[in-house]
């Protein structure tokens, strides 16, 4: 008895299906992608009485088996093909109370293919307040299969439900509509050209909208050369087969389904009144946005800052504890920081996917959709697009994981392909520095010239974004023909377990997908930053502590004590002794920015410098720039240890990047022009591998990814240089 | 011209006749979009586009440029259904 059953959820959206599955499964269950696909794999292990164990694949929402979407085709794949390792025993069909009569069609469809199957009626406890009856034995006779009402919420019917798995072996097989009637000749001729198949499975291969995947296509590539129909034609026997199945599903229903419609009429009505009103639809929107913002840059930046710490302080323990070597350093600066790097993005997913699962429990979500497509669609994009775009402001990771709710593929893919631009809070911290530097004081009505290049700033990302959607929907030419209909459930509380679900399941995607490779490059940037062949790198301590006795401190390092001389005071006791730590600390970061001088990225960034110049920017600059693509604020850091000033010395740092001096000009380095000629890279640049990891993650190719590496790096060097010639 | 559903006024209500388009989405028929059922326009969105309708029970909403392609009767205030 150590056979697993293996059983498929299938059902429409919004109807539970998901909270079923959790109930089923609790905590055993695992989310991947199907191979070579984006679309989810939910699965998880189910205990049934007796001792037996189901496998549970939750397969994604669909009103029926004529797909329309790549998600949609997954399933009636898995339900077609007898030999895919998941094909189920047993399906489960999970249906809500209200809907049922749309619910039964897919219902069905399922019977039609001979797969035994159990009728799931799920919201069990809204019937009273809907006035809904359900004379279940009748309607089992006449579905001739079994039925389980259940009630997520109130969490029962879920035993019921699980004797009824494990009984699976009882189902009847047996057909429920004969779709033939709808045109019996041609019916007829598939019957006899492939007397082994059932026609009804035909009928689906032939009339699929989506291109299946190899596997069944062999199989029935006579079929398709069978298709003598002309699509016209198929469609309306499609549509036949729809009104066929219904008047099937209203005769039933008819004696066994009541409706008193003098029960309350919900609130629906009322509460759409408002949330899509023209003018509080837009502001209730509006203030959901700045809660999620404020929470997306707000609230997570407690626990950032906690992360953050308890990373410096663990880089600061392993340093300290293990002895000395590449093997310590490894672990500090490389494993360490990757993985902190990693960590730190946390809070922000998790906030962001809190309120975007909380929206979508709700119901809400369908009216932002509503609200916001017209508004959209001149752009390529839809109503669905929104809430990436607005997320990746606060970041683009969890914006482009959230892009998952968008069906229709093209207009994902344009989605996830320009959310990058929208400037999000890595930005800021390379903004606000450069800023401070070149912007003059000054105001113009009233707004300081920083605040409004700041703004300028965010508004240019979001202007790139919607550029490049307009052209990316020319250019791509994606057969993805999803016609606009959403369904707009009805309002409902969120069931906190249900968020919290979603919550885990998307923040453990992250970490354990995009992950990987942030953690590779960013052990890849270590090795070249810390690693040289050259006797200067190699003797660099020797050689800096040399030159410090001849010739005294550097510059940068007499700015440093400058800016930290101030608070000291000469009558102090303790003075020498401060003055004496403040110089150890010095030479040891003129020690290490030395070192990066003179490591491979110290040459990489001398290599590239011919290629930055027209910018305006020196090789120390072109350093910072290729650090700065494992995620932008490294940008500061990195200037930090080339210009030999800790790393933490936000003040120090601006003084220092002040004085520095173009050797070839003699004029400030950070000056207006090539200011602007660096916010203007840093707008429009692709400098984030966390975000092409997630890229990669999502389309599940690296065509993508790469694409959008080189053509925001171009433009951003194209824009960049035309800003530094002009201002020059 | 035909009457379609994307000339309802809001509140109000039809029959639905024929599709004047073959290539309607499969899936609006099976949310029960069907000829013969009744049909009612919940809400417009504020640019007038899409719209928001509730047909057989279902509450969906469709664009502007499919709600053409479905003619129906519009059924009167004084009519009893």
């Amino acid at each position: 008895m150590s056979k697993q059953i293996n059983v498929a959820l299938i059902g429409n959206p919004n109807t539970g299906k998901t909270s079923v599955f959790n109930q089923l499964t609790g905590l055993n269950q695992k989310v991947g992608n199907y191979p070579g696909i984006t679309v989810e794999k939910k699965e998880g292990i189910c205990k049934l009485p007796r001792g037996v164990k189901a496998h549970i694949l939750d397969l994604p929402g669909t009103y029926s088996l004529n797909t329309t979407s790549l998600d949609e085709s997954v399933a009636v794949e898995l339900l077609l093909n007898k030999n895919d390792k998941d094909h189920p025993d047993v399906a489960i069909v999970v249906s809500d109370v209200e809907n049922l009569k749309r619910n039964l069609l897919l219902f069905t469809q399922i019977k039609d293919l001979k797969i035994p199957a159990i009728l799931v009626i799920n919201m069990a406890d809204r019937m009273s307040r809907k006035g809904i009856t359900i004379d279940i034995e009748l309607l089992e006779k006449k579905l001739n299969s079994k039925i389980a009402l259940v009630s997520t919420r109130k969490e029962t019917g879920i035993n019921k439900l699980r004797e009824l798995i494990a009984d699976y072996k009882n189902l009847p097989k047996t057909q429920n509509v004969d779709i033939s009637v709808i045109a019996p000749e041609y019916f007829e001729k598939l019957a006899t050209t492939f007397p082994k198949e059932d026609v009804y499975k035909l009928w689906l291969v032939i009339t699929q909208d989506v291109n299946f995947m190899p596997l069944e296509k062999t199989l029935f590539k006579d079929a398709s050369s069978f298709a003598t129909k002309s699509k016209s034609e198929l469609k309306r026997l499609q549509q036949k087969e729809t009104i066929l199945r219904y008047q099937f599903i209203n005769g039933i229903l008819k004696e066994t389904y009541k409706v008193d419609l003098n029960a309350a009429k919900g609130f629906r009505a009322t509460l759409d009144k408002v949330l899509t009103h023209k003018i509080f639809g837009y502001l209730i929107f509006f203030l959901i946005l700045l809660t999620i913002f404020q929470a997306i840059y707000g609230w997570s930046e407690y626990p950032m800052d906690l992360i953050d710490g308890f990373f410096a302080s663990a880089t600061e323990w392993v340093k300290d504890t293990l002895p000395p070597g590449v093997f310590t350093n490894l672990i500090a600066e490389g494993i360490l920081a990757g993985i902190g790097g990693i960590v730190i993005f946390i809070p922000q997913i998790a906030f962001l996917f809190l309120f975007i699962a909380l929206l979508e429990e709700t119901g809400y979500m369908s009216r932002v959709v509503f609200l916001m497509d017209r508004i959209m669609r001149p752009f390529g994009l839809s109503g669905k697009s929104v809430v990436p775009l607005i997320s990746g402001t606060a970041c683009a990771i969890p914006a482009v994981m959230a892009t998952r709710t968008i069906e229709n593929w093209k207009e994902r893919l344009i989605t996830i392909l320009v959310t990058p631009f929208t400037t999000c809070s890595a930005r800021l911290p390379v903004y606000l520095i450069i800023i401070a530097l070149v912007i003059p004081e000054g105001s113009f009505l009233g707004l300081s010239y920083k605040a409004l290049t700041l703004m300028s700033l965010y508004l240019m990302g979001f202007g790139a974004a919607i550029l490049s959607a307009v052209i990316l929907n020319k250019i791509l030419k994606i057969k993805s023909k999803s016609f606009f209909v959403v369904e707009m459930p009805n309002y409902k509380l969120p069931l906190l377990k249900n968020v919290g679900y979603t919550v885990l399941e998307k923040t453990k995607s992250f970490v354990f997908g995009a992950g990987k490779i942030i953690l590779a490059i960013s052990i890849i940037l270590w090795f070249l930053g810390s690693n040289g062949f050259s006797d200067e790198f190699k003797n660099a301590e020797t050689i800096v502590t040399k030159r410090v006795e001849q010739e005294g401190f550097s510059a940068s390092s007499e700015i440093y004590f400058d800016t930290h001389q101030d608070g000291l005071d000469i009558n102090d006791p303790n003075a020498s002794d401060q003055q004496k730590e403040l110089e150890e600390r010095a030479l040891a970061q003129e020690i290490a920015g030395y070192k990066l001088e003179h490591s491979y990225m110290g040459y990489m960034g001398k290599a590239i410098e011919p290629i930055v110049r027209p910018l305006g920017y020196d090789w120390k600059i072109g350093i910072a720039v290729i650090t700065s693509f494992a995620a932008r604020e490294v940008f500061v850091g990195t200037l930090a240890t080339i210009y030999s000033v800790g790393n933490d010395e936000e003040e120090t740092i601006k003084n220092r990047m002040a004085a520095e001096v173009n050797p070839r000009t003699q004029k400030p380095l950070f000056n207006l022009a090539s200011g602007v000629s660096l916010l203007l890279f840093y707008a429009f640049a692709m400098q984030c591998m966390s975000t092409l990891a997630v890229v990669k993650r999502e389309t599940n190719s690296w065509k993508w990814p790469a694409g959008q590496l080189v053509f925001m790096s171009l433009f951003a060097y194209i824009v960049a240089l035309i800003a530094y010639q002009l201002l020059k | 011209m035909e009457t379609t559903v994307a000339h309802l006024k809001r509140g109000q209500k039809g029959i639905i006749k024929e599709f004047t388009e073959n290539l309607l989405p499969i899936k609006l028929l099976e949310l029960g979009c069907l000829p013969g059922n009744v049909i009612e326009l919940v809400q417009v969105a504020p640019l007038n586009d899409p719209i928001y309708i509730n047909v057989n029970g279902s509450h969906i909403a469709i664009r502007r440029e499919m709600a053409l392609h479905i003619a129906l009767d519009i059924i009167e205030d004084n009519m009893v259904i």
